[in-house]
């Protein structure tokens, strides 16, 4: 299992990377992975503005529609265009070219509220026991 | 499941939780005045007594009129075949097939269907069917809303009044923001589209030919819609696109429209056919059932039910509409008779309209007092504008044996005067100078 040091994550299997006011969002490698073939995936729009746990996206694979929940609150600054064409870059590569999209987050004690790499290390190790 | 009627106590209960006192309470938000007022109905009575008397009340019906009304519902030859293949117990069910996978000819046949309503229109994707004319308009108008997110709706008044009036009561508690455009000689008004489209626009609905019959070529109100980013949807009449330019090469992103003219009787109150079929790109957006082509694991074609998770049960409050079944038996029939024409037969029946209702504006623009409208050109229907009040008219044409069109002032203010005219490949050029003939003699 893939799990980042340097990322942030929800109970709800989303990942988010800080990069100064903005964070790049996605679901992790266990979601993707427990998800199978992705097929398509409904992104918000730009512009948008997010409220944490507030669900922002939908990721369909071949049997299932599955909601995706934001991890921050804040304002969609850009979306990922290649997942319309090539959702599978979710399956091949759930922490880079498989993001979603990136927000301009509105506050930042929110992050509190996520679990850091390790936490989350132990998080699934509960879920899949 | 035991079939035990609910006790007193069960009732009770039930109404105790939700904190009613009596059933009646229930329904006290229907006016007394429209609540029965006994349910101590009459003796029953013999199926002998019952049949006749419903004879009795069908023979009221005016019945074998020659039938020149239109407005959106037309009367066209249905072969035999088409009720004695629709008819087989195979088919023979109004439902959506819930075990798709054991369904394979009913899912071959709707795959067909589709495939028909994609060649009709020009476009790619084509749902199996929707209820009729009216719901698919107002799916293919929410369809639109959610895909840009905007709520501004343009609105052709060439649109059959019908689907107007329904998609303003489907919407009357979303916010949905409409304008009508007006037509103008027949034509839509092309400075007022203009005036209005803008970028809170999610849709400009257009109806072909419009609900006066004028044919138009809508290429370049299209092109002007999608430089603002909201959606062209166009209203069709199927039968008609035998001949005239599809929605696909106007550039329309949904067509939709009634599949009665499809080998479906007329008949008040249905059961009809609602088409719609999109772009490629909206495959995700468009709502419904999609039948889809595949292999099994022998490699063998088949059939599914595909791209599901778009709808209801799947995808909840979130699905792309509420809409989860199909008019299976209605779109089967269409399927049937569209193959049992063939492309040149549907052609030729589109050119067989086409030539008798312009041989019908010949014979009525020789009656006097009568002058049919020209401004624009029609399919298969068109407008005459009479002396006298339509309504009037088409009474003392009921006894003389014609249904004679209809009465425009019912639903445009301001043309009392005006008569709607269809005449499908069923009226014989006899039957058309007879009209002519006896329009004379009532005027």
């Amino acid at each position: 299992m893939n799990i980042p040091k340097n990322i942030l994550y929800t109970k709800e299997h989303e990942w988010a990377r800080i990069e100064g006011k903005v964070a790049f969002v996605g679901i992790t490698d266990y979601a993707q992975h427990s998800l199978g073939d992705i097929t398509f995936v409904e992104l918000p729009k730009v512009g948008e503005i997010l409220k944490q746990s507030a669900y922002c996206a939908t990721v369909e694979s071949v049997k299932a529609a599955s909601d995706v929940y934001a991890p921050l609150s804040g304002k969609v600054v850009a979306v990922n265009t290649q997942l319309a064409t090539h959702p599978e870059l979710i399956n091949q590569s759930a922490y880079e070219a498989g993001y979603f999209y990136s927000v301009e987050f509105l506050n930042q004690a929110e992050q509190s509220n996520l679990m850091d790499a390790a936490s989350y290390q132990k998080y699934v190790e509960g879920i899949s026991k | 499941m035991s079939y035990v009627p609910h006790t007193q106590e069960d009732i009770q209960q039930m109404l105790s939780t939700i904190g009613v006192k009596s059933v009646a309470d229930l329904f006290k938000d229907i006016p007394a005045s429209l609540r029965p007022k006994s349910f101590n109905l009459p003796e029953s009575k013999s199926e002998f007594a019952v049949t006749a008397a419903l004879s009795k009340l069908a023979f009221k019906n005016a019945t074998g009129l020659i039938n020149f009304v239109g407005g959106g519902f037309y009367d066209h030859f249905i072969p035999a075949a088409v009720d004695a293949l629709a008819g087989r117990s195979e088919f023979y069910t109004a439902y959506t097939p819930y075990q798709p996978e054991c369904s394979q000819g009913w899912l071959q046949a709707i795959y067909e269907y589709q495939s028909i309503i994609c060649q009709l229109t020009g476009l790619d994707i084509s749902n199996a069917s929707l209820y009729d004319g009216g719901t698919a308009l107002f799916e293919a108008m929410m369809m639109a809303v959610r895909h840009t997110g905007r709520n501004k709706v343009i609105l052709d008044s060439g649109v059959n009044l019908i689907y107007r009036t329904m998609l303003y009561t489907y919407t009357s508690n979303l916010s949905i923001e409409f304008v009508e455009i007006p037509v103008v000689h027949g034509q839509s008004s092309r400075q007022d589209l203009l005036k209005y489209v803008d970028d809170q626009t999610a849709a400009v609905i257009f109806q072909n030919p419009n609900f006066f019959g004028a044919v138009d070529d809508y290429s370049d109100m299209v092109e002007k819609v999608h430089e603002f980013g909201a959606l062209a949807i166009a209203c069709v009449y199927p039968v008609s696109l035998g001949m005239l330019k599809t929605p696909g090469e106007m550039g329309f992103d949904i067509a939709c429209g009634e599949g009665q003219s499809l080998g479906i009787p007329l008949s008040f109150g249905g059961p009809y056919l609602g088409f719609m079929a999109v772009k490629s790109q909206f495959v995700r957006q468009i709502p419904g059932r999609i039948v889809g082509a595949t292999v099994d694991s022998d490699g063998k074609r088949g059939f599914v039910l595909t791209l599901q998770t778009r709808e209801q049960h799947i995808r909840r409050e979130r699905a792309t509409s509420n809409i989860c079944s199909n008019e299976a038996l209605c779109a089967l029939r269409a399927a049937i008779f569209v193959s049992l024409l063939g492309k040149a037969g549907f052609k030729e029946l589109a050119r067989q309209n086409y030539q008798k209702s312009e041989f019908a504006k010949e014979a009525l623009s020789r009656v006097k007092g009568v002058q049919v409208k020209r401004s624009s050109p029609t399919f298969n229907e068109f407008t005459v504008l009479l002396p006298c009040n339509a309504d009037t008219v088409v009474q003392r044409m009921i006894e003389k044996g014609f249904a004679c069109g209809f009465p425009l002032g019912r639903f445009y203010k301001g043309m009392d005067n005006y008569l709607l005219i269809a005449v499908t490949e069923k009226r014989t050029k006899e039957e058309i100078q007879r009209l002519a003939d006896t329009l004379e003699a009532v005027l």
